[in-house]
């Protein structure tokens, strides 16, 4: 028996501090996560997070799997925000086989990119309304996560984990049922979106909730690696979209929120702002895309994009190459390489160090959520009970990016 | 290949000031990358942070060579915001006393990322504040990632390897 296990009582009858666990299932968590909680009264004196619930061991599944079998094993990273870490992996790949994607490939992955950054934040804001008390602007806006999905379903065929695009480019071109759906997603959506921010921005009782909860000073999230819309809150204008830019980012015109103070109010209208900006990079490139040749929806890597269905059927290459892309025979080089974008909560980051074989030798995912999460517990002593409940909602830990 | 002049000058700089314990300097990708000792990881660390500006501890992480002399590499990423820089640091460690100082007294974020590379890779950090297992359960009893663990249950009689082409 392993005998070091963190103290998580005193064990002492007469003390009078409660021990409180904020178990793995609660309705206030969101997702598997434990936090052993010492309460004096209200107060939280000390708190121990346990997390490792839905560890699933996908950096060692990854050692065993081609290339395009770890597209599903990244879409359960953050899965509501999966195409993100999808097109997240198929870049590391493209770096790794030093690829370019034709610009109409970029724009169309940033459009995705951006809906499911939408639908990241749609999460984030409303679950902390929620666990303020208000319900109601939960429910008007996970309408528009639904729209989100059938733009989602219409081209790649799912919904939540999505396993869109490949090594290359996308396996299908948008369809004029994709761009109609895009075009009233972009009608509808600011029209609830300033629906949502009339109920909460100027509420009193939202802003006297969240309000100066939870301060964080650039040091201390700097010094605890936070990255994404939690660091940008604390004031840092550090995004991964900006600084290493990657598809075609540095071709599109937009601004990054930054917050003073860090508290939950300031992460609430950095996300809020940064869906607005992502409803105009959209608008742009669906206007670049007009000017773009059409048709193209993929690069040119016949070693690991599946050649059309005709082709295979008629072309001894296609064929060829369609065999050998499925039965995962081809190597890919020897090399290193670190990429990162900007997810949902922060900076992703896929390490993937590769043999000369057909499966990586190692694969890491640098997750936000398991880095911004660490600084939890330390940040919740002292804190009241119910505000620690909603700095948890505000920082956004989706559970299957915690524990990968 | 020729380095760019930004990873140039880091690549003098660290030279000058810790000599031989900079070693294999490469540039995969763009990315600067060398190996350095246990013995002077942490003095790297915190000069990177201090004059060198690379303000940000981006991850830790561990490789597993099985066969080689020091067959654990633990790496650490860093990234230089102001003047976007990234940087990659390798300290290989043997398998056999698998020990490195802790970097969370340069950076708090580290105490989370040691405590994953230790439960996966046995990696032990000495000097870390609370150093237990993070993901698998405390009595595992092994650390799942080194190459000598199988993927999957070997004894399990119901499942054919060879149908599923592994």
């Amino acid at each position: 028996m392993n005998h070091n296990h963190p103290v998580y009582t005193d064990n002492d009858p007469q003390s009078e501090l409660v021990t409180l666990n904020l178990g793995p299932t609660h309705p206030a968590t969101h997702g598997v996560f434990q936090n052993v909680l010492q309460l004096d009264g209200e107060r939280i004196v000390s708190g121990v997070s346990t997390i490792g619930y839905i560890h699933r061991a996908f950096e060692k599944i990854a050692e065993h799997r081609p290339f395009y079998q770890i597209t599903p094993l990244t879409d359960r990273l953050n899965y509501c925000s999966s195409p993100i870490n999808n097109m997240g992996w198929h870049m590391t790949v493209e770096k790794l086989l030093n690829i370019q994607m034709p610009k109409r490939v970029d724009y169309l992955r940033v459009i995705i990119m951006e809906l499911s950054r939408i639908a990241d934040h749609i999460i984030c804001n409303t679950i902390i309304g929620q666990d303020t008390g208000a319900t109601t602007t939960f429910l008007y806006l996970f309408q528009f996560r639904e729209h989100i999905y059938e733009i989602f379903e219409e081209v790649c065929g799912a919904r939540l984990t999505t396993n869109i695009g490949r090594i290359g480019g996308f396996e299908r071109d948008f369809n004029d049922i994709a761009f109609a759906k895009i075009n009233k997603f972009l009608k509808e959506f600011p029209v609830a979106l300033k629906e949502f921010e009339n109920l909460l921005t100027r509420n009193r009782i939202f802003i006297d909730r969240t309000a100066g909860v939870a301060e964080v000073t650039k040091e201390a999230a700097l010094e605890y690696s936070w990255t994404g819309p939690l660091l940008r809150a604390a004031g840092v204008d550090y995004d991964v979209r900006v600084a290493d830019p990657y598809s075609s980012y540095q071709d599109f015109d937009f601004e990054i929120p930054v917050g003073t103070s860090g508290d939950i109010y300031d992460r609430y209208l950095v996300r809020d702002e940064e869906m607005w900006q992502s409803l105009r990079i959209i608008e742009q490139a669906l206007l670049k895309l007009k000017t773009e040749e059409k048709g193209v929806f993929h690069a040119d890597v016949p070693d690991f994009y599946l050649p059309p269905k005709q082709e295979v059927y008629n072309n001894m290459e296609a064929l060829i190459y369609h065999f050998k892309i499925v039965m995962g025979e081809i190597d890919a080089p020897k090399a290193e390489v670190y990429h990162a974008v900007e997810g949902g909560n922060g900076e992703l980051g896929f390490y993937l160090i590769n043999d000369g074989g057909r499966t990586p030798y190692r694969l890491h995912f640098r997750r936000p959520s398991f880095i911004n999460y660490q600084m939890f517990a330390p940040m919740s002593e002292g804190m009241l009970l119910s505000d620690a409940i909603i700095n948890m909602s505000s920082m956004n830990i989706i559970a299957g990016e915690l524990d990968a | 290949m020729e380095e760019t002049t930004l990873n140039n000058d880091i690549h003098t700089k660290l030279t000058e000031k810790f000599g031989e314990k900079v070693t294999a300097v490469s540039e995969p990708y763009g990315l600067l990358t060398f190996v350095t000792y246990k013995d002077v990881i942490v003095n790297v660390l915190s000069h990177l942070k201090d004059e060198l500006k690379f303000n940000f501890l981006t991850d830790i992480t561990a490789v597993h060579y099985p066969g080689q002399d020091h067959g654990i590499a633990v790496v650490y990423h860093l990234n230089n915001m102001v003047e976007r820089v990234r940087i990659r640091i390798k300290v290989f460690i043997s398998e056999q006393n698998p020990t490195i100082p802790t970097a969370t007294t340069v950076w708090k974020g580290a105490n989370w990322m040691e405590r994953e590379t230790y439960d996966l890779f046995g990696v032990k950090f000495e000097g870390h504040p609370d150093l237990r297992r993070i993901l698998n359960m405390d009595d595992l009893g092994v650390h799942p990632m080194l190459k000598q663990y199988p993927l999957e249950d070997p004894n399990r009689v119901d499942k054919k390897d060879e149908f599923f082409g592994r």
